[in-house]
């Protein structure tokens, strides 16, 4: 028996079980039906959104703190904290109104200077508050509830750039926080959300519990991901921490949690046989598979040794490694931006359509230049994703006739190497494996991985003044259809240049126990709608 | 023997500060890198460097080794980089569970191991010997976290009687506590109970060939009294040596253990601290294993003067 089927039997024998009570913790029936049990993705082992820019952060940090804008379940950007904006003719100058109502944790209202220190601090970490603060003339209060942003040129994605969910949001704190420096971390967490933290529960690793913040005042519309009404329905949200798998799937299925964030695949089936558990996707705009190149060292600085990985590799490799056989977890993408959002295209895809030719590659590979020489490939193993592409990639490039030099090693440190700008013999790396949420792959505006700018890019600093050109293009559009058309291109010469190598879209699934319910499908848990009968 | 005690406790402080350098060494040249970790996948390599930098990473060896060695000095394990608490505050959220699940299992232990190799050099040879040192060589060999996961499989999913992770302090009642430590201490206790019922045997059966046993026998004592009065007590100093060197077992098992039950312990604290090289919390925890184990020690060699009267300090 391994292990993995060792993990099946023990969670699978929870679903023939009646729920037990034995476990449970001592609450009463109504103080536990007021309290949300949820384990995390990961453990919160910070509290800083900005600082750390790690999605579980955020995900915590969009209970506590607010947003001015918030985007919703079709992309758009909607009045969340603000009540009104305003912007000149010429685009130069955007004013804005907070709404009533908005107070902090620690009883003090919502003002002006705290939004202008928060979107300070903000904007010197993330890449539209970058693009922002690069042609900004002022940002200033006008009063306590009025501020205003004034730019040296036109910038039209303001508010999907105040309302945007990929890290680190735009999350708006008090003033004396705001002004911590930006690379530092804050060590309160007061903030504006429908939930307070409670730090003296908080143990890192473990715990984090948030309480219902009583004057907190939703706005009227229906909640949709980060805008409209955030109702919350519970009086508490314990996030407990449960680093094995097997052991969440058996705590859900006891009854000692009720909400599972992330199952592993290997143990959806079986919590799917569960009469007392629901299973869905989590998220329905998933997440892109990422093979990373080095454009700065042979063989991956030329371009042909790029295109000879795309032309070899099969995502659907890829995908089963990485979720198995369920067909519907997954599907081929033949481009680099989200499917079914506004901007998929498969402009420029057909290298990664068809079956699949490693006699072609061979020769591509060849023409490059490469003649055997190792080819560095890190791989995470303590990330299931990043260690099932790793070997799937280790088994291509060999097919190809490439000398792999295969180094297993953990996240932290395969984090560390890949900002090496030396080459692999000298520390440095040829290849390494990531994933992106698909919502951060909706538009060029909050994609990292698909600039290409040099030095300035994400790792791998690839360098496409096509692409670059095309990155301007859709932040200068008018309408949809000058964006649209931008996209197209862009994602044509991204996979000319090959940026990177997409591995594929695949779906995750969320499951929770059947007395919960107005679990939302979304890139983050919302705990706003959200339920539970004793 | 309270010069003695002195003489050890002082002699503990060159062994602290030779792990001190060899652990704050040893993480210095150590691949990864804190501000990777903090800094996210989407985040650009200059807000790498802009966070390795505030956090001093960036400093050379010596003046970072000096800064924190100053520190301990002044009994400040430093603070978190990654949470930004304190070390000792994380260690105190830590260490009731870890101690704990220690104490269960040490009690577990000795409750079942000793009597087990006394009964096994008793019956030497025979079946029951042979199952016994059955189970022990089984329990040896078989990991913690594949028995933990049996564990939880039988009684915690099938008969529902024990909760499958979590933990309840003390000061919450005494059987919801032992509640959600008696499945960790079973599964972390399975090697140290092989271990001491098979020295434990050893050193029964060696002592049990001596003159002074046949004449307690000749002159009619009940096997009971020869064996746990008068044998065990004369077997007793390397089962305890054993006992005390197990601890490194316990601390090593309890990290695996704390995982698959979700105690949030000190062996948590330390694999995810180690995975996000969260630098002061490694070295905080090292440095207080360290000194746990030389206490033990400590207490393992005056725990010889209570059972063998020729030994004196």
């Amino acid at each position: 028996m391994d292990r993995r089927t060792l993990l099946k039997g023990m969670a699978g024998v929870g679903s023939l079980a009646a729920t037990g009570g034995l476990s449970m913790p001592a609450l009463s029936q109504g103080a536990a039906a007021r309290t949300l049990r949820f384990v995390p993705q990961a453990n919160l082992a910070n509290f800083d959104p900005v600082w750390g820019t790690q999605y579980v952060v955020r995900n915590a940090a969009a209970l506590v703190w607010d947003t001015l804008y918030g985007i919703d379940a079709t992309l758009q950007p909607q009045r969340q904290m603000v009540e009104s904006e305003e912007v000149s003719d010429d685009g130069l100058i955007w004013t804005f109104r907070l709404r009533p109502g908005l107070k902090f944790h620690d009883g003090e209202p919502v003002l002006s200077k705290d939004v202008v220190a928060s979107l300070a601090r903000w904007s010197a970490r993330d890449s539209m508050g970058l693009m922002l603060k690069a042609i900004q003339n002022e940002l200033t209060a006008v009063d306590d509830k009025t501020f205003k942003w004034a730019l040296k040129q036109p910038y039209p994605k303001m508010l999907l750039a105040l309302g945007k969910n990929s890290t680190p949001c735009a999350f708006i704190m008090p003033e004396r926080m705001a002004q911590t420096d930006p690379f530092k971390q804050i060590n309160e967490y007061i903030g504006s959300g429908p939930m307070k933290f409670a730090k003296g529960e908080w143990v890192p690793g473990a715990k984090a519990v948030f309480e219902k913040f009583a004057d907190y005042v939703p706005r009227q519309e229906k909640a949709s991901w980060l805008a409209g009404g955030k109702q919350v329905l519970v009086d508490r949200v314990e996030w407990v921490v449960i680093p094995d798998p097997a052991t969440a799937a058996a705590a859900l299925q006891n009854g000692e949690v009720d909400w599972w964030e992330n199952p592993i695949p290997d143990l959806v089936p079986v919590l799917k046989k569960n009469r007392n558990i629901s299973v869905d996707i989590a998220d329905p705009l998933g997440n892109i598979g990422s093979f990373r190149m080095n454009h700065l060292h042979p063989p991956f600085n030329d371009v042909k040794a790029r295109r000879a990985v795309l032309t070899a590799l099969s995502q659907e490799d890829y995908m089963r490694a990485l979720v198995g056989d369920d067909t519907s977890l997954w599907k081929p993408l033949p481009g680099f931006f989200t499917p079914d959002t506004p901007f998929y295209t498969e402009e420029g895809g057909e290298i990664l359509k068809g079956k699949r030719d490693i006699g072609a590659a061979k020769k591509l590979l060849a023409e490059s230049g490469y003649s055997g020489q190792p080819v560095t490939c890190l791989v995470a193993q303590d990330q299931p994703i990043t260690k099932a592409q790793g070997d799937v990639t280790a088994d291509l490039l060999k097919q190809m006739g490439m000398n792999v030099d295969f180094v297993a090693t953990d996240w932290g440190t395969v984090g560390s190497r890949r900002a090496q700008k030396t080459p692999p013999g000298q520390g440095g790396w040829e290849v390494f494996h990531t994933w992106h949420a698909g919502a951060d792959c909706v538009n060029p505006a909050v994609y990292n991985a698909i600039r290409a700018n040099g030095d300035k890019a994400w790792f791998g600093w690839p360098t496409s003044p096509a692409v670059e050109k095309e990155v301007t293009a859709w932040f200068e559009a008018k309408n949809f259809d000058e964006e649209k058309a931008a996209v197209n291109r862009l994602n044509k010469a991204a996979l000319e240049d090959v940026i990177y190598a997409p591995t594929g879209f695949f779906l995750s699934y969320t499951a929770w126990r059947k007395n919960i319910s107005g679990i939302a499908k979304g890139p983050l848990p919302f705990f706003w709608g959200v339920s539970k009968t004793a | 023997m309270v010069s003695y005690i002195l003489r050890r406790i002082l002699a503990t402080l060159p062994v602290m500060a030779i792990v001190a350098l060899f652990v704050f060494s040893l993480l210095y040249i150590a691949p990864g890198d804190p501000a990777a970790v903090i800094a996210g996948d989407q985040a650009s390599p200059a807000d790498v460097e802009r966070i390795r930098q505030s956090l001093g990473l960036d400093r050379p060896f010596l003046v970072q080794f000096g800064t924190w060695l100053w520190h301990i000095l002044h009994f400040d394990l430093g603070t978190s980089i990654f949470t930004n608490l304190p070390v000792a505050s994380l260690i105190a959220q830590r260490i009731e569970p870890t101690l704990s699940l220690m104490a269960i299992t040490l009690v577990l232990t000795i409750l079942i191991a000793v009597p087990l190799g006394v009964v096994a050099a008793w019956k030497a040879g025979s079946w029951v010997d042979r199952t016994i040192m059955g189970f022990a060589v089984f329990g040896f060999s078989i990991p913690v976290f594949v028995v933990g996961y049996v564990l939880a499989y039988v009684f915690a999913l099938e008969f529902e009687w024990l909760p499958v992770q979590g933990y309840t302090p003390l000061a919450e009642g005494f059987w919801p506590w032992l509640k959600n430590l008696i499945l960790p201490s079973v599964a972390l206790g399975c090697v140290y109970i092989a271990l001491i019922a098979r020295i434990t045997r050893a050193s029964m059966l060696e002592v049990l060939q001596q003159d002074y046993i046949r004449t307690a026998r000749a002159k009619g004592l009940d096997q009971r009294s020869i064996l746990f009065v008068h044998a065990l007590k004369n077997a007793a100093v390397p089962i305890v040596t054993v006992i005390g060197i197990g601890i490194a077992l316990l601390i090593g098992g309890a990290v695996v253990t704390e995982s698959v039950f979700a105690i949030p312990g000190l062996g948590r604290l330390t694999i995810d601290a180690i995975l996000r090289r969260d630098y002061p919390v490694i070295q905080g925890i090292v440095l207080l294993f360290s000194f746990l184990y030389v206490l033990v020690n400590l207490m393992v060699d005056v725990t010889y003067t209570l059972v063998d009267p020729r030994i004196r300090y």
